[in-house]
């Protein structure tokens, strides 16, 4: 997801500077004041663990891997505004010292890797534990949920600015498509790995994770039973594929460049699996610029009605888990 | 012979119930080199931190030069008793042994003239001047270990205290080490697991036991005492007899 | 991944460039870039230009051609995405063989070659002549924000030891449960991570413990004066004739 340079035009680039700038000026502002000083070692070594992790790829499909991008990780643990710095240092160190990503890009890479998966990561955790009983599993969930979403709205931060500025003249219908298809299955990966690791800090340190400083969770130091964790790794499962299905079918209004590009290019061959068309199909208004939009809000919309099912879903096996 | 630094009565519990010191008393006079042996879990590391304020003890006084630990003198404090801990990837966290060195003085609010002048009397006194300029992590472990004290004797203390300095070295490194250390005449405390390292060095070794003082003697003295040593959980290097080791 | 071992991005030398002040180097890499990406798309002979632009600035600082073209090709892969853009693209078409390719994608693919190639080249020669410590120094005095600083400066320094242990931690788990599939090992290394985040965590308690002990106030000192004379002129030259470059591309188009 580390865009390159010439990816987008200059007015964006640096319109997306500004924003990165801004966002990152305030998270390090509020970090500064909100944590104690010895959190700058920590931050400095956590990004270093992040920065370690990415290099490691997880299966996403026969013959592509993905890796972890860490926005979500790094907000539970250490809240959102360092979390968010952690990942802009590491994003910011990959640009100007590995070539990862473009340094005219930089705006753009800290804003979708950084700042937005830190930013939507921290609500979403915070929202779905208030819901679900304050337990180790619960967090887990959690942090899977949140992890999916941040890596969707990383990669709808990234559409939304090739919508803006992109070179190449992509249609935004297919992008939108084939980003959502391939972030679809990282943010599966993702919020598995988030979800696996945060269950093993809270189980040996509780007291280091920020985003459950408030809170109180039993079960901490037990050994899930296997259903119950079956119960909570499927919800999360459930809405993570409620949101992919519901947001495919708005994202291609041309069927066929999508069915060429994966017939040419290899990517995104999941999104064969995806029904195309839907309810909302004839969203599109007529012109470019309304098309666009329209594409972008629709699956917003589409994304907090799933959301909003799968919160339902959840808060349902909640109720069944307390009466079993 | 004036007493340099005076803990009395030393008490400090842990968030989670440790009792960790439990009224640690002793005293350690100017030029002196003590050992602070004891078993794990008895109060050692825990009193280096409460020694210069990094946690607050419940209880009791540390007084330095005259100055008394509070608050408000904890720089002064930290300038005087020097602390090397023991990893030196803790100690050593900055790019290049130079910057690590100079961190201290930096720190106290010296000129970049007066900085550079100890930061290389510092690198001298531990043979790395040559290596100022590389990073840590390419030295070996011997090589980390004397910059991790060049570290503290750039800030010029009246105490300097090692906390497991031996740890990953090998035989030759030891010796090295104990080598250096009798060469630097900054007061001396070290914690240390390493017995003979204990009596090569330190003629005194003060006994830490459940966060108290269980003795405090002539080190050879207490390590041929095989009744304190059972009690304190010491014990000797197989074939080891300090008898053997001619006095100093 | 080839990229960690910070020695291997940078090419010992005592070129004019190599004896720059850090903080120079910084802005003309981004003067560079900013020039690259100002330059229209479809002014080809431009990016000659800003080539031989580039060209100059690793003559001068004395990169062997070969270590050059290594580091720029280890990082180029990461652009072969953008070759998708032919096939993406919307009309007008223009058929190639057997395919039809749209002409907006490729000029957008030759975009992000062209650019990215000439900035990743660039950063190759800041990363080449400046040690990542004077580089942050650079930043420092440039004055970025303090903290974001001192992150990535702790981050560079321990970067080296959690990859070892982590590749330790690997190692561990290939000795003890063999052959893995890749889904159980990812599995396996996302419970390490936690475990990695507690010792990152009390590593990093460990460290603020050092740095109180040596006066820590919450302040890291002000990075020292650079040892080498910063002298802008050179670079302001240089800067100016890639914009020079832009300049006359932008309007002749």
């Amino acid at each position: 997801m580390h865009v390159p340079d010439g990816f987008i035009d200059a007015a964006t680039s640096v319109g997306t500077g500004v924003v990165a700038a801004g966002g990152l000026g305030v998270s390090l502002r509020k970090a500064a004041r909100a944590l104690r000083d010895f959190h700058v070692p920590l931050a400095g070594v956590t990004a270093a663990l992040i920065f370690a992790l990415q290099m490691l790829n997880f299966p996403v499909l026969p013959g592509v891997s993905g890796h972890l991008m860490g926005g979500a990780l790094a907000a539970i643990l250490l809240g959102p505004w360092m979390g968010a710095a952690v990942v802009s240092v590491v994003v910011i160190v990959q640009a100007l010292f590995f070539a990862d990503g473009g340094v005219s890009a930089l705006g753009v890479n800290v804003t979708n890797i950084a700042l937005v998966t830190a930013f939507v990561a921290w609500p979403v955790f915070r929202v779905v534990l208030k819901i679900l009983p304050k337990t180790r599993l619960s967090a887990m969930a959690a942090a899977m949920a949140s992890a999916f979403v941040s890596v969707l709205a990383g990669s709808f931060a990234f559409v939304l600015e090739y919508a803006l500025g992109g070179v190449g003249g992509a249609p935004i219908g297919t992008v939108l498509g084939a980003m959502t298809g391939i972030h679809a299955l990282i943010g599966i990966g993702e919020g598995l790995i988030t979800a696996t690791a945060l269950g093993t800090v809270l189980a040996v340190r509780p007291d280091l994770v920020q985003g459950v400083a408030d809170v109180e969770l039993s079960g901490t130091d037990t050994v899930p039973t296997g259903r119950a964790v079956t119960t909570f790794v499927l919800t999360g499962l459930v809405v993570a594929i409620a949101l992919v299905l519901f947001v495919a079918p708005f994202a291609s209004p041309h069927p066929d460049g999508l069915e060429t590009v994966a017939e040419e290019t290899g990517f995104a061959s999941a999104a064969q699996e995806h029904p195309i068309g839907g309810p909302l199909a004839d969203y599109q208004v007529a012109g470019v610029e309304s098309e666009t939009v329209g594409t972008i809000v629709s699956g917003i919309i589409g994304t907090v009605i799933a959301f909003a099912i799968g919160l339902g879903i959840v808060a349902v096996s909640r109720r069944r888990a307390r009466s079993a | 012979m004036t007493a340099l630094l005076e803990v009395e009565d030393l008490a400090y519990t842990y968030p989670d119930g440790t009792e960790a010191l439990r009224g640690a008393t002793f005293s350690v006079a100017e030029g002196e080199r003590v050992a602070l042996l004891g078993p794990n879990g008895a109060g050692k590391t825990t009193l280096l931190l409460a020694l210069i304020g990094i946690i607050q003890a419940s209880r009791g006084v540390v007084r330095v030069g005259g100055v008394t630990l509070e608050p408000e003198t904890y720089p002064e404090v930290r300038r005087r008793i020097g602390i090397v801990f023991q990893d030196p990837d803790d100690q050593l966290f900055m790019p290049t042994v130079w910057r690590d060195v100079a961190f201290g003085p930096a720190n106290l609010g010296l000129d970049g003239e007066e900085v550079e002048t100890r930061t290389k009397e510092a690198l001298a006194a531990v043979d790395m001047e040559q290596q100022a300029d590389r990073a840590p992590h390419h030295l070996s472990g011997g090589e980390a270990r004397r910059a991790a004290i060049a570290t503290v004797l750039s800030m010029r203390p009246d105490v300097l205290v090692l906390d497991e300095p031996t740890s990953n070295l090998d035989p030759v490194g030891r010796r090295e080490l104990a080598d250096l250390l009798s060469t630097l005449d900054t007061t001396q405390i070290v914690v240390t697991h390493d017995l003979p390292f204990a009596l090569r060095l330190c003629p005194r070794s003060i006994v830490l036991n459940g966060g108290r003082v269980a003795a405090d003697g002539p080190t050879a003295e207490l390590l041929s005492d095989t009744d304190l040593m059972a009690a304190n959980r010491l014990e000797l290097p197989y074939g080891f007899d300090p008898g053997t080791i001619a006095g100093r | 991944m080839s990229g960690v071992h910070a020695h291997a991005l940078h090419y010992h030398g005592h070129s004019p460039v190599h004896r720059l002040a850090p903080e120079v180097k910084i802005v003309a890499m981004f003067a560079f870039v900013a020039a690259v990406i100002a330059t229209p798309t479809r002014a080809v002979w431009a990016f000659g230009f800003l080539a031989a632009v580039l060209a100059v600035a690793v003559g001068l600082a004395e990169i062997p051609m070969g270590f050059f073209l290594k580091r720029l090709s280890i990082e180029i892969p990461f652009v072969i995405f953008a070759l998708a853009m032919p096939f993406v693209g919307q009309g007008p078409y223009v058929e190639v063989g057997s395919l039809s390719l749209s002409v907006p994608g490729l000029w957008g693919s030759w975009n992000v070659l062209a650019k990215a190639t000439l900035s990743v080249g660039a950063s190759i020669v800041l990363s080449a002549t400046t040690e990542v410590a004077d580089i942050l120094s650079g930043f420092d005095r440039l004055r970025a924000p303090r903290l974001l600083t001192a992150i990535a400066g702790f981050m560079v320094r321990y970067l080296e030891v959690v990859v070892s242990e982590l590749g330790r931690v690997r190692t561990a788990i290939a000795a003890r449960l063999g052959d893995l599939s890749r889904r159980r090992e990812a599995a396996t290394l996302a419970a390490v991570s936690g475990t990695m985040f507690i010792r990152a965590y009390e590593r990093g308690e460990r460290i603020h413990q050092a740095m109180l002990a040596r006066g820590y106030q919450g302040v890291m000192p002000a990075a020292a004066a650079p040892e080498l004379p910063v002298r802008w002129s050179g670079m302001v030259a240089w800067a100016a004739s890639a914009w020079v470059v832009a300049a006359a591309a932008i309007l002749t188009t």
